[in-house]
């Protein structure tokens, strides 16, 4: 793998990370991170739609005419998110039912919209499936990092086991109230945000 | 590159046709899985609250379908207040709910002057009624819906064979925040609700939800969760509606209440 590939797949998890560099997906990310299951499933949701949708405009991409290039893009993510949806209600009925409308609402999430137009339009389709899974990856880190902790912290489960045992269960762990809430997951996205700068100060802005 | 007007047209047209077609195919394809998992998911909520099932426990369609031979679905007229029949095959619960608007006039909350605090507003017309006849676990199981804190809870409460106390509650459905009003959910607080009487000897209607350790009387008073008050206040509030004559009530005095 060339150094040029490298990035496309390694950039997205890290120094270039969509939701903590370029702050997008941030609406789903906080919706549905209130246990780690429901974020595993909403990453790998995403990753097919994301996958999905670069590959087909990526083929499409010389044929798309300009003037209604993101209407069709939005058609294509559109349909694909309706089948990631009807695949989850099929076979994980359960999560599906938790995620609600949140797996619906990866139309607007603005990753998906974001790498078709400024990556599957003007690269080929090999490259634009790499840049989809590394941008997917990059997005799941990030919710299964801020799942993993909202569901310890708030609830002291990890994929519904318990490991602290919480005082509405006659345990001793007081759950995190703040933390099972949406603005708990901005803290946490905060906090990571600092980590990653702290890692990598290239990525501050200049002053 | 430029396009013709006729060739942007055309292309739209083709995007539009292919996706139509594989959303379809989809949906069309999965749908009998779906409508499966939906009423697997519904009569396994019934087996729970009616203590048939561990709760939690994933039983398969045929393991359901057996235990479900025990069980007789009927059709309640509100209106007379009495049993009408078997329900009609392909009955859904979620149907009953969106067939609010069919009700009838002079049966609704208004109408009748019932308290109607958590505005379950209008009930259909004809609600299903799940009688067990499991030997040992008799019992009745009743659809209720309503407004908690943010969403429509959907659920059943399970009362005892003769109608008097409560014997258990699930919620099928409900949007509530996880960790606070979720916790409706928890087996420790559901299992609070095992024994309520619903009307004291008088025939008032006595059961209700208070605030989180503001019991007074716990044969008709379940204790609220702390942290999630307007949820499960809100709880008690619809319940009491479906308790009501708007709601089951008239089903209930005619089957043993005294």
């Amino acid at each position: 793998m060339d150094s040029k590939t490298r990035k496309v797949l390694v950039d997205p998890l890290h120094i270039n990370n969509p939701v903590t560099l370029q702050v997008l997906g941030i609406c789903s990310a906080l919706a549905v991170t209130t246990k780690l299951e429901t974020s595993i499933v909403m990453s790998g949701a995403l990753t097919f739609v994301l996958m999905g949708s670069n590959i087909v405009i990526s083929a499409l991409r010389n044929k798309i005419p300009g003037s209604v290039r993101i209407i069709v893009q939005l058609a294509v993510i559109a349909s694909l998110v309706i089948v990631a949806d009807q695949i989850l209600k099929a076979f994980l009925y359960d999560v599906s039912k938790q995620l609600s409308v949140f797996v619906g609402l990866i139309i607007t999430n603005c990753i998906v919209m974001g790498r078709a137009e400024a990556f599957a339009m003007a690269n080929p389709v090999g490259k634009s499936a790499l840049d989809g899974l590394g941008n997917s990856a990059g997005y799941s880190i990030i919710l299964i990092i801020v799942g993993f902790f909202r569901e310890l912290l708030g609830s002291g489960k990890i994929l519904g086991y318990t490991v602290m045992e919480t005082t509405n269960n006659g345990g001793w762990y007081y759950g995190n109230g703040l933390l099972v809430l949406s603005p708990g997951a901005f803290f946490l996205i905060g906090l990571i945000i600092w980590v990653q700068r702290w890692i990598s100060p290239s990525i501050q802005e200049e002053e | 590159m430029d396009f013709s007007n006729k060739y942007i047209v055309s292309f739209a047209l083709a995007v539009c046709l292919g996706c139509s077609l594989v959303v379809s195919a989809f949906a069309v394809g999965l749908k009998e899985r779906q409508e499966v998992n939906k009423k697997l998911d519904l009569q396994t909520n019934i087996l729970v609250v009616a203590g048939l099932v561990e709760a939690g426990a994933k039983p398969t369609v045929e393991e359901v379908d057996r235990m479900f031979q025990d069980i007789e679905t009927s059709l309640y007229d509100r209106a007379s207040g009495a049993l009408v029949g078997p329900a009609p095959e392909g009955y859904d619960v979620n149907a009953l709910m969106a067939d609010a608007k069919t009700s009838g006039k002079g049966t609704s909350t208004e109408e009748l002057g019932v308290k109607d605090l958590a505005r379950v507003g209008n009930l259909p017309n004809e609600l299903l009624v799940f009688q067990v006849k499991t030997a040992g676990k008799e019992c009745w199981v009743l659809p209720i819906w309503g407004n908690g804190l943010w969403s429509t809870l959907k659920g059943f409460l399970c009362l005892e064979r003769d109608l008097q106390k409560i014997r258990g509650i699930t919620f099928y459905e409900h949007g509530e925040t996880p960790g606070l009003g979720g916790e409706v959910d928890n087996p420790n607080w559901k299992a609070l609700w095992g024994g309520k009487a619903i009307y004291d000897e008088a025939g008032e209607l006595r059961l209700e939800v208070t605030k989180f350790g503001k019991v007074a009387d716990d044969r008709y008073q379940v204790d609220g969760i702390s942290g999630a008050t307007i949820t499960s206040v809100a709880v008690g509030f619809f319940i009491q509606t479906w308790m009501s004559e708007a709601g089951y009530g008239p089903f209930l005095s005619a089957n043993g209440r005294a």
